[in-house]
């Protein structure tokens, strides 16, 4: 029973950040200065989930040629930067990492 | 444009996303069993919750014993990302019915989040944002609740799945997609901050450090792209003087 209130204490403190901005759409106008901040979301919270993911391994600070993260990150990020299609960025990426895990373990 | 086109375009731009989440859905419904819940609990969670860190570390406290408010409040702090997520997509949502905002509510994830932000920054979609969305939403939601249920199944045949590094498909996906993003400057130094903040601030407790980081990093930007359109602002005059 105790698990059916902790699936229902969740659902609401999931749910509600997710809508509650989509439910006040066409009620609120956002100040100039939050509009410009929000352009800013999608670089801020990805990079930091890149780096976060990929410069650590069991907790710990990997930072090393021997990690293949970085070896797939950095292909997929000079692929990004010279050519536009995303997939071809994510095939460089994981060609990368693939080889790094390969030759270096 | 076709409808179902526009459905399925948003599915299939997500397909990298899928694979790196589908260990972590496998190794959640294994872990679930383990811990003592029981399949119907730990479908429930999926279906209903769909949130994939959240869900991790609320099994975690509730086998430590943690008492119920701490779990909920944790799986709030975890999930505050989403209203920034929620909020910059806030244009696109204004002229769309109630209910469905209610599922794309629902259905906010960072891989749906950032699928859909890749596509905004390449085509404006119009009114198709919403089934684009929706496809994307769909994808990620069912293959969470479908490998839910494969882990129960498998039980514990499975305890070391994440050491595969399957998520560098989402590491690379997301490095493709921020740099599609960096337009300006100020986009580079937000982004710089963000990667220097979030490197130091790992080992924060419940990803309070992805928070800070985030908003370190939206500050800078703010503060650079002001700094850089003052300048060309003073500029401009400056050059009409000379002449």
């Amino acid at each position: 029973m105790n698990e059916w209130w902790l699936i229902a204490g969740m659902v609401l403190v999931t749910f509600i950040p997710r809508y509650l901005p989509f439910a006040l759409a066409s009620r609120i106008r956002l100040p100039h200065a939050l509009e410009q901040a929000l352009n800013y979301v999608p670089i801020a919270v990805l990079t930091v989930i890149i780096v976060q993911t990929s410069l650590y391994a069991d907790g710990k600070l990997f930072i090393a040629v021997s990690n293949p993260y970085i070896w797939g990150a950095t292909a997929a990020f000079i692929t990004a930067v010279i050519q536009p299609r995303l997939f071809i960025s994510i095939l460089m990426g994981l060609l990368t990492y693939a080889g790094a895990k390969i030759y270096l373990s | 444009m076709n409808n179902r086109r526009i459905i399925f375009d948003g599915a299939r731009d997500s397909l990298p996303l899928i694979f790196p989440s589908m260990p972590f859905g496998i190794v959640f419904g294994a872990m679930a069993k383990s811990l003592g819940l029981s399949d119907v609990v730990t479908m429930a969670f999926s279906i209903l919750v769909f949130a994939g860190s959240s869900q991790f570390i609320a099994i975690t406290l509730l086998a430590s014993g943690a008492a119920l408010p701490v779990i909920i409040v944790t799986t709030f702090i975890v999930n505050l990302r989403h209203i920034l997520y929620a909020f910059s997509l806030l244009p696109y949502v204004r002229s769309l019915s109630h209910r469905m905002r209610l599922a794309m509510g629902f259905l906010v994830t960072d891989e749906t989040y950032a699928t859909v932000i890749n596509r905004i920054s390449q085509a404006q979609l119009g009114n198709d944002f919403s089934r684009y969305y929706l496809g994307s939403g769909i994808l990620m939601y069912s293959n969470w609740v479908f490998c839910t249920y494969l882990g129960i199944v498998a039980g514990n045949q499975f305890p070391q799945l994440t050491d595969f590094g399957l998520d560098i498909a989402m590491v690379v996906a997301f490095v493709g997609i921020v740099v599609a993003n960096l337009r300006l400057p100020s986009h580079w130094i937000c982004a710089a901050v963000a990667a220097v903040s979030g490197t130091l601030t790992y080992a924060w407790p419940n990803q309070t450090g992805l928070l800070f980081s985030s908003c370190m990093a939206i500050a800078a930007g703010v503060i650079a792209e002001n700094i850089y359109s003052a300048r060309n602002n003073n500029q401009t005059p400056k050059a009409g003087e000379t002449s």
